[in-house]
């Protein structure tokens, strides 16, 4: 499969989800994290596009970036920042983030290593204009349980989200 | 689609059809002001502007050269580069969403076939409804980076009101989105062509769904009678209240380019784009698809105004209760009755 435009795209937005990702956690004003974020988000959509995959990139684009950071955004702008800009932004935990870091870190040597048995080697290549439809058979088709469950998932959050909001039902 | 092009040919025509489309859209956002003007001044028994040049027809350029010579004001209380991020993307975006707005069918020019389009993607539908999604932070970063009440005031009922309304305009679509089995605009029409009773508001039963989505797409635009994040009664002029000169020329004229957007995927999706009777030597037959097309863009920029000079405003609770409680049960009848008619006619 060649790859829909050269190596040099995938470096870039690459660089842009990895720089966006520490600015995340990094800048003290909470709006800033959250467009970082966003670009974070945006860049991944990129890769995704340069997987022929251009229904993922649109509902990434539209659905995280779009829909659930704007919902972020609208807390965060409530909050007062000049009282979270003076608050500690690291907590003391190095040990135990040194661990977890280094336990993910040696997971992904190992599967970048020894993984290629578990990925296909050359990946089915997928008409553009069939995309869409691909991966509604594949959801309602292969995975139906799986989605169902996940939708009934978000039902019971929506649902909490109702309970905790409102007082009285 | 560029088959037979080289790629120099293709970016080349693509640079012209840009040089070509962004003119006329910013030709069209600057005379729909000039429309809005003089036909809500006759709905409301007044003549609207009418002394710069013959019928006021000048007063769109003078209008923008007095936004181009005011002070360019940036109050000090400001959050300094969102503050100036927040119009500049505001307008980028809804300069984008034109590129892949077919207006036309083909032309073929020395044997190549040009789509008169800027960019014929497939998922283009996916592409607008992600880029009007952006918009949101346009509008979101202006009210904060403000830092002031009443532009935060409006920024968060634009932001509440565009994601509210934005599910009920996505789910409108998916009834077209079941008849053409396409989220290319191009595939859309092509769909509709040969005659009225083709359109998907009429032989595709589209008819709630084009309700729906001339609500949601009012709300998204922020006009009339969803106008709340910018009721100047109550708001000032919401989330643009800091601004002045450019910057504020720049959220005014996204707001008009998204009309524009509006309208031209109105007519794509419900009202056959550019389908309508061909006659003529060849070049009338390329060129009046166009026609056809700007016809029912410019009918729909009517409705918008005609709108606006009757309908009032609406109560806050009593929008987000009309999104929730009943666009949105609403489009969902829409999708499974759709969906039906299609399983059972296959």
């Amino acid at each position: 499969m060649t790859p829909v435009a050269p190596t040099f795209f995938f470096y870039l937005l690459s660089t842009v989800a990895v720089v966006g990702a520490i600015l995340v956690i990094t800048r003290k004003n909470p709006v800033h994290s959250a467009l970082s974020l966003i670009f974070t988000l945006l860049a991944l959509a990129g890769l995704y596009l340069m997987l022929y995959a251009p229904f993922v990139a649109g509902v990434q684009i539209i659905l995280y970036a779009g829909g659930i950071m704007v919902l972020f955004l609208f807390v965060i702008m409530l909050v007062n920042i000049e009282r979270s800009q003076r608050e500690v932004q690291f907590n003391q935990q190095w040990h135990v983030g040194i661990i977890a870091s280094l336990a993910l870190g040696f997971l992904f040597l190992y599967v970048y290593k020894h993984g290629s048995s578990i990925f296909p080697v050359n990946p089915v290549s997928m008409p553009e204009p069939m995309n869409t439809q691909q991966v509604g058979m594949a959801l309602f088709r292969n995975y139906l349980l799986p989605f169902e469950i996940a939708s009934l998932l978000l039902l019971v959050a929506i649902v909490g989200a109702v309970v905790m909001a409102k007082k009285r039902i | 689609m560029s088959g037979n092009l080289s790629v120099g040919w293709f970016v080349l025509i693509s640079v012209i059809k840009i040089l070509i489309a962004v003119p006329i859209l910013l030709g069209i956002v600057a005379y729909t002001v000039w429309l809005e003007r003089k036909l809500v001044g006759h709905i409301q028994n007044r003549w609207g502007p009418s002394r710069v040049g013959p019928f006021g027809l000048l007063q769109p350029i003078a209008d923008g050269l007095k936004l181009f010579f005011k002070e360019d004001l940036t109050p000090p209380y400001v959050h300094k580069a969102l503050y100036l991020l927040a119009p500049i993307l505001s307008l980028t975006l809804a300069l984008t969403s034109i590129a892949v707005i077919p207006v036309g069918g083909w032309v073929t020019i020395r044997g190549a076939r040009i789509p008169l389009q800027i960019t014929d993607v497939n998922v283009a539908l996916l592409i607008i409804l992600g880029i009007t999604s952006m918009g949101v932070y346009g509008v979101a970063l202006a009210g904060w980076s403000s830092n002031s009440k009443y532009s935060l005031l409006g920024s968060l009922r634009a932001s509440a009101q565009m994601v509210s309304y934005e599910v009920a305009l996505g789910l409108s679509l998916v009834g077209v989105l079941i008849l053409s089995g396409t989220f290319s605009l191009r595939g859309i029409v092509e769909h509709q062509l040969g005659g009225f009773w083709n359109w998907n508001i009429f032989g595709g039963g589209q008819i709630v769904a084009f309700f729906i989505y001339l609500c949601a797409a009012y709300a998204e635009t922020n006009r009339i009678p969803f106008d709340l994040p910018e009721a100047e009664t109550e708001l000032v002029a919401g989330y643009h209240t800091e601004y002045s000169s450019m910057k504020f020329a720049m959220f005014f004229m996204s707001e008009y380019a998204n009309m524009v957007t509006v309208a031209c995927l109105a007519s794509v999706l419900f009202l056959g784009g550019w389908s309508g009777p061909l006659f003529g030597p060849p070049v009338l037959q390329a060129l009046l698809p166009v026609f056809w097309f700007f016809l029912r863009v410019l009918f729909f920029l009517f409705l918008y105004i005609w709108v606006r000079g009757t309908l009032p405003r609406f109560r806050y609770d009593q929008l987000m209760a009309f999104s929730w409680k009943f666009l949105l049960p609403l489009a969902i009848a829409n999708v499974i009755i759709t969906s039906l008619v299609v399983a059972l006619r296959s």
